[in-house]
C-alpha cells in the first residue's frame, strides 16, 4: 500500500520533470535524487524511533525540522527504556537530552581532536572508528547521574572492533 | 478494514522485530531501504592522520559474510551525500557527494561545494573534485587524489562498528535483564561497502564546530 503511493509519487514526479524538459528540449534533463536513508549520530534511528512507519519519516525528515517532529517520542521512547531516568551524566533532564538526541547531526571540531565522548566536559567532537558508542550511549540513557546506576545496562562489554584500524588512509580494516 | 489492516501491520512488525530482523548503528534501521544500495549503515567523521584534513566514512550494505562480499555492488542510481552545516542551523551549507559510474567502475567525488537546493531532493552539484576505481574484494586499495587535496577510497571493508546487539534485543524482549560479560560483538566477521573521502579543513573553511549527518538518495 505505501509502496503503491510512493510509485505513483515517483511517476508523477517524473511526470512533472518530464514536461517541463519539453519547453527546452536542448539541454539534457537534470538529475534528481530523493532521500531515502540518513544517519548523524549511530543508533538513534534504532533506539529511539520504535514504530516501524516512524522510523520510515525519520530517515526522510531533514535535521531542522527533526526536533518539532520527534522530540516528545523521543521522551516516551526514553521513559520507556528507563522508566527511572532523572538527569544523566551530563546533568541532562529528560526534555532536554531527548531535544539533543531528536536532531540527528554529527557534532564535529574542526579544531581539535575528533571523539564521540571524552569526558562529561569533553564530547560530541566527532567519531572515531574506535570509540564505544554504545557504551557511551548506554551510560547516558542508563547510568543516571553519576553513571553507575544500571551497572547491568551501562556496558555492552565489547570494547573494541575485531580488526585493528589502520594509521594511514583509508583507516578502515581490509575485510574478512 | 483499515483498523484490520494495521493490526496485522503491527504483528507483522513485531515478528519481523522478534523474529531477529538486525536494526542496529543504522544497518537496515527501515523496510524501505532494507538490502538496498541506500541503506547506511554507518557514518564518522574524525581528524585525519595529518591534523589538516578530516576524514568522512559513509558505509553501507551490512553484514555482508565473507563468502557475499564479492557480490557487493556500487549502484548508479545512488547518491551518497555528506551534509554539513557550518552555522548551526541544521541545514546544509556544503554537500559532499559520491556518485557511482558504471561504465568506468569508479566512485566520483562532487563538492565540498555550496547545494543549489538543500532538503531531501538533491542533484549533483559544481565539477568533480576526486575519482577513483572501485577496489575489488580482496585487492589492495586503491587511492584516488583530486587535484584539490582530497583523497577518496571505495570497496569492500571490515565492518568498525562493534556491539552485542543481540543480547540487546534480549534486554528489550524481556528474555535478559543485562549484558553479558564478556559480550559477543554481533558485527564481528562481517563487512560492509565503505566510502572514504578525505578533505582538507581549507575547503570547508570553518573553525570550530560543523554538524555533519550523511543521506542517501536514490535516481528518480
Amino acid at each position: 500500500m505505501k509502496s503503491t503511493i510512493k510509485l505513483i509519487a515517483i511517476i508523477f514526479t517524473s511526470g512533472v520533470l518530464i514536461s517541463s524538459c519539453k519547453k527546452n528540449d536542448t539541454m539534457s534533463p537534470t538529475v534528481y535524487y530523493e532521500q531515502q536513508d540518513q544517519m548523524g549520530r549511530p543508533g538513534i534511528n534504532t533506539v529511539f524511533v520504535a514504530d516501524v512507519a516512524d522510523k520510515e519519516t525519520f530517515n526522510v525528515t531533514t535535521p531542522s525540522l527533526m526536533g518539532a517532529a520527534f522530540q516528545s517520542k523521543f521522551q516516551a521512547r526514553l521513559s520507556a527504556l528507563n522508566p527511572g531516568y532523572t538527569v544523566n551524566v551530563l546533568g541532562l533532564d529528560n526534555t532536554t537530552f531527548t531535544s539533543v538526541l531528536a536532531t540527528d547531526v554529527l557534532n564535529v571540531s574542526t579544531t581539535g581532536p575528533t571523539k564521540f565522548f571524552t569526558s562529561t566536559t569533553d564530547y560530541l567532537t566527532g567519531r572515531g572508528l574506535a570509540d564505544d558508542v554504545i557504551d557511551n550511549e548506554l551510560t547516558l540513557i542508563f547510568g543516571g547521574s553519576t553513571g553507575a546506576s544500571n551497572p547491568g545496562l551501562t556496558s555492552d562489554h565489547v570494547n573494541a572492533n575485531d580488526k585493528v584500524f589502520l594509521t594511514s588512509f583509508p583507516y578502515l580494516a581490509s575485510p574478512w | 478494514m483499515k483498523k484490520k489492516k494495521m493490526h496485522i501491520a503491527a504483528i507483522v512488525a513485531a515478528f519481523l522485530i522478534v523474529a531477529g530482523i538486525l536494526y542496529a548503528a543504522d544497518h537496515i534501521d527501515a523496510p524501505t531501504v532494507t538490502n538496498q544500495s541506500t541503506d547506511i549503515t554507518d557514518l564518522y567523521v574524525f581528524r585525519a592522520q595529518d591534523p589538516n584534513n578530516l576524514v568522512f566514512v559513509a558505509n553501507s550494505q551490512g553484514l555482508a559474510s565473507p563468502g557475499n562480499t564479492a557480490s557487493l555492488k556500487f549502484d548508479a542510481n545512488t547518491l551518497f551525500e555528506f551534509n554539513i552545516d557550518k552555522d548551526g542551523d541544521n541545514v546544509e551549507d556544503l554537500v559532499i557527494q559520491c556518485k557511482y559510474d558504471a561504465a568506468s567502475n569508479k566512485i566520483q567525488v562532487y563538492g565540498p561545494v555550496v547545494p543549489s537546493m538543500v532538503g531531501t531532493r538533491s542533484k549533483l552539484e559544481g565539477n568533480m573534485s576526486a575519482e577513483v576505481g572501485v577496489t575489488p574484494y580482496g585487492g589492495s586499495a586503491i587511492i584516488g587524489t583530486g587535484s584539490t587535496g582530497i583523497k577518496v577510497f571505495a570497496g569492500p571493508r571490515d565492518d568498525p562498528f562493534f556491539f552485542d546487539f543481540n543480547k540487546y534485543k534480549e534486554i528489550l524482549a524481556g528474555m535478559a535483564t543485562g549484558f553479558a560479560n564478556p559480550g559477543t560483538d554481533t558485527f564481528a566477521g562481517t563487512n560492509v561497502l565503505s566510502l572514504v573521502v578525505e578533505v582538507p579543513k581549507s575547503l570547508i573553511g570553518a573553525s570550530g564546530n560543523i554538524n555533519v549527518w550523511l543521506e542517501a538518495k536514490k535516481k528518480i
